[in-house]
């Protein structure tokens, strides 16, 4: 093999190695979209918040999907309602206890029944642990996840800014009681069961 | 005999009761004007408003929050209830004055 044939090859290997490579991307999104939302249905109108304070990192590849992997934390004391005495009624001992623990979180190792479903758009079901109230449980969340190569310029205003976007979505459901929240309550007066709904955007991960 | 003739005179209504009354009434009003007037809003109360946005470039849906006071079913039932004790009260019947 001649020394050009040589360098092309490697040339070659180190930018398939480059593209394929797992990336790390930090869901600490700089424009502050991301958020889970909240659902419980009560005797007026569901009660909806949202919490905002999202951290954490997920492994993608896009080559192997299935091998996506990592962990999301929500700040406790970041669940919010339009209305400020049920916020603070929400942050008590009695319901999330945001002062105790103040994180809730979810980790997933692997992604199952990935199938394609578009241009670096993929669906997907993610078998983890979901922790809430300090009590973890293993929770399976249907995700979609959208692959959108350099854009990550785009969205904070700065094009010459290298480096791609990973949106996760999913909507799962869990039993309050199943996380010491009021279990058997008023169960006639709130739901039983809180949907969660998420919408999550990761960058490039500093470093 | 006049069907009038039973009822007590007019001036045995004291003028505390008429101007309780009064004012429930006014309260009453003043919460169901209130809450129409911010639009009738038949959920819970809210003092953050929530704004849904779109993030253009990831078609992210998220909601923002705006302060400001929207009463909801819970104020209006509340002010009523309010509005009603205080009418009520009026019909609380006085004590019996004790004769020297």
């Amino acid at each position: 093999m001649t020394p050009i044939i040589r360098s092309i090859a490697f040339a070659g290997f180190t930018i398939i190695s480059a593209v394929a490579a797992p990336q790390v991307f930090d869901f600490k999104d700089p424009k502050g979209v991301n958020a889970i939302e909240f659902r419980l249905d009560s005797v007026l109108e569901p009660i909806v918040g949202t919490a905002s304070e999202i951290e954490g990192t997920i492994t993608f590849d896009a080559a192997a999907v299935a091998t996506t992997h990592g962990k999301i934390d929500v700040g406790a004391d970041s669940l919010k309602t339009p209305n400020t005495s049920m916020t603070e009624h929400l942050h008590s001992a009695g319901w999330v206890d945001a002062k105790q623990h103040e994180d809730i979180s979810f980790s997933f190792a692997k992604l199952d029944d990935v199938k394609s479903t578009g241009d670096n758009k993929w669906s997907a079901t993610a078998n983890g642990q979901f922790m809430l109230k300090g009590v973890t449980k293993d929770v399976s969340v249907p995700v979609t996840l959208t692959y959108l190569p350099g854009s990550f310029g785009k969205r904070v205003n700065k094009p010459e800014l290298p480096g791609d976007l990973l949106v996760v979505r999913g909507t799962f459901s869990i039993q309050r009681a199943d996380f010491g929240i009021k279990p058997g309550q008023n169960e006639d007066k709130v739901s039983p069961v809180i949907q969660l709904t998420f919408a999550l955007v990761g960058g490039p991960e500093k470093k | 005999m006049s069907e009038y003739a039973s009822l007590p005179p007019a001036s045995t209504i004291a003028a505390w009761r008429i101007l309780l009354r009064g004012a429930g009434v006014i309260v009453g009003l003043f919460v169901f004007c209130f809450w129409a007037a911010k639009g009738y809003h038949q959920g819970w109360t809210q003092n953050q408003v929530p704004v849904p946005q779109i993030d253009p470039v990831t078609e992210i849906a998220y909601t923002t929050y705006e302060d400001r006071f929207v009463p909801g079913l819970d104020y209006l039932g509340g002010g009523i209830f309010v509005g009603g004790v205080i009418f009520a009260a009026t019909f609380i019947p006085s004590r019996s004055r004790k004769c020297a």
